[in-house]
């Protein structure tokens, strides 16, 4: 048997140039970002003030702030898989055939759907303990570990509902057919109708990762050393210069958009190829 | 409960089904000896889907009985996969699994359901797309096959749970003209080699040539039935002839 490819019907896709947005490329929209947070401190630099120029303050900061960072992609690394773990279950106990599985399923998708993510934050943080006996070992419990577990609360509930939708969506001539060839529920699930959900599920939770990775300097509200807060404390040493706080802020939003922004434009480009297929 | 070839293969009595409160079947009897072809025929919406879904259980009845091999379908304790390890059935929409290539498809039922021995289940399945004329097109995933050869990759993959008997469902009503030949060609192989066969299907000129026996069906009763020469040449209910002169 050869396997050639994972995705053997697509067409070849040619990347089309993003739309302009009224006439502007994205790259104009950078630049005129980078002046906006930057163009004041330049400005007040120029003026001749004693001290270092914000732009020099803040490439002190950089690799702090950049370990921050860092530290929200691992966040939000282990909340989507911990989330996409337990979405899949959730997801799949909503298509049960057991009718009590399929209802607690589906009141736990619709809770925690529509539960706002910095409630289940702090509910993850304070009535989690900091740390548990299990048969007379204490495992601790960081809170950077209880920020992963209520981020990963709403991400569950998201992937629960694209697992649903994506099986759903697939003709119901696939389940006669695996039916006909007598193959069994589990089979037919994990065989035939998962592996042909997975296309249709990729694009929709890549946009969760990345509601999730800006979701995560939420983390800083209840005391996670994230970037924000780390932010706070870098501006809190250098006396709170109140030029300081564009350049520091706009770094974290930079920072966010190179990361986010090439998974959006990637997402939109397999939604592109899967309507091509469909 | 042993059958034997002396018996239907088989065998519907007074089947009743409905879809909530639409009646669909009101009584539906027919037999179908081993190496048997029965066309059954009938007007849209006259219930032959649902009739020839109800013998591998892919729809339940509401009352009457349907012996396969002996074994009653209308059971509430039945073992639904061994039934359907017994009886084959192709779609008139192919129903390929699109992520694998002709020959998967065509093996992986009797390596997972089956448990054969993967080189075997594969020198089988390569056996089988030959004898449906798709040597060379083991590779191919179902989107880059015509329609005409998904429909035989579809049938090859029936053929390779070993069914004793095979049901069709309209299988050429979705193709285009100049492939429609091809995959009767196929069912007319297998009808010749004594495989029994249960066909819906449109195509009147391919009824009488494989036929031993057609159904007329309409509003969920079998109106009229006998060998295709009688059947075409002196249909006897006026509904069988509206339909036959419409068609024909
Ligand atoms: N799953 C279902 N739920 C509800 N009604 C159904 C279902 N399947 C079929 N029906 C109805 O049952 C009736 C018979 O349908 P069936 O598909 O068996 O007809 P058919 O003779 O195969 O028609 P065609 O030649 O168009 O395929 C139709 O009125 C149809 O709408
Ligand atoms: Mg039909």
């Amino acid at each position: 048997m050869s396997y050639k490819t994972d995705l053997p019907v697509m067409k070849p896709f040619k990347p089309r140039e993003p739309e302009p947005l009224l006439g502007f490329r994205p790259w104009h929209i950078v630049v005129i970002a980078l002046l906006v947070f930057f163009g004041p401190s330049l400005a007040f630099a120029q003026a001749g003030v004693p001290l270092l120029t914000p732009f020099a303050v803040l490439l002190d900061w950089v690799p702090l702030l950049l370990q921050g960072f860092i530290f929200n992609l691992a966040i939000s690394f282990l909340a989507m898989a911990l989330g996409t773990a337990l979405g899949t279950l959730l997801g799949l106990g909503q298509i049960s055939l057991s009718r009590a599985t399929r209802g607690v399923s589906w009141f736990l998708t619709q809770f925690f759907r529509n539960a706002p993510w910095l409630v289940l934050l702090f509910f993850a943080m304070f009535l989690l303990p900091f740390e548990i006996n299990l048969l007379g070992v204490s495992i601790p419990f960081p809170d950077w570990f209880k920020a992963i577990l209520g981020l990963s609360l709403p991400v569950m509930a998201n992937v629960s509902e694209i697992v649903r939708g994506a099986v759903r969506s697939l003709p119901s001539g696939q389940w006669e057919a695996a039916e006909s060839l007598a193959y069994s529920r589990r089979q037919t699930l994990w065989l035939i109708i998962l592996p042909q959900c997975v296309k249709r599920m990729l694009p929709p939770w890549m946009n969760l990762y990345s509601i999730l990775t800006m979701a995560t300097v939420l983390a800083s509200i209840v005391g996670v050393s994230e970037v924000m807060t780390l932010t706070g404390q870098a501006l809190a040493a250098e006396g709170g210069r109140p030029e300081l706080l564009a350049p520091f802020y706009g770094f974290v939003l930079l920072l966010f958009f190179a990361y986010c922004y090439p998974i959006a434009r990637f997402t939109v480009r397999l939604e592109r190829k899967f309507a091509v297929i469909n | 409960m042993s059958w034997t070839p002396a018996e239907p293969m088989v065998s519907l009595k007074d089947v009743h089904k409905s879809f909530g409160t639409l009646k669909v079947l009101n009584g539906v009897s027919l037999d179908v000896m081993k190496g048997d072809v029965i066309c059954i025929i009938g007007p849209s919406g006259s219930g032959k889907s649902t009739l020839i879904r109800c013998v591998n259980a892919l729809n339940d009845i509401q009352q009457g009985s349907i012996l396969v091999e002996g074994q009653e379908v209308n059971d509430p304790n039945l073992d639904k996969l061994e039934l359907r390890k017994k009886v084959g059935m192709v779609f008139q929409q192919y129903n390929l699994f699109p992520h694998k290539t002709a020959l998967q498809n065509v093996m992986m039922a009797p390596v997972r359901v089956l448990k054969q021995d993967k080189a075997k289940a594969e020198a089988t399945a390569r056996a089988l797309l030959k004898k449906v004329r798709l040597e060379g097109k083991e590779g191919a995933y179902p989107g880059e096959l015509s329609g005409g050869q998904q429909q035989r990759v579809a049938i090859a993959r029936s053929l390779a749970m070993q069914p004793d008997v095979m049901l069709f469902d309209e299988v050429t009503a979705a193709l285009d003209p100049e492939t429609v030949g091809e995959v009767l060609q196929t069912i007319k192989d297998l009808a010749e080699e004594g495989m029994t066969c249960i066909l819906v299907t449109h195509e009147m000129a391919f009824a009488r040539e494989v036929a031993d026996h057609i159904y007329f069906t309409d509003r969920g009763i079998i109106v009229e039935h006998g060998p295709p020469e009688t059947f075409f040449k002196n249909a006897q209910d006026p509904r069988t002839r509206e339909f036959l002169s419409q068609i024909l």
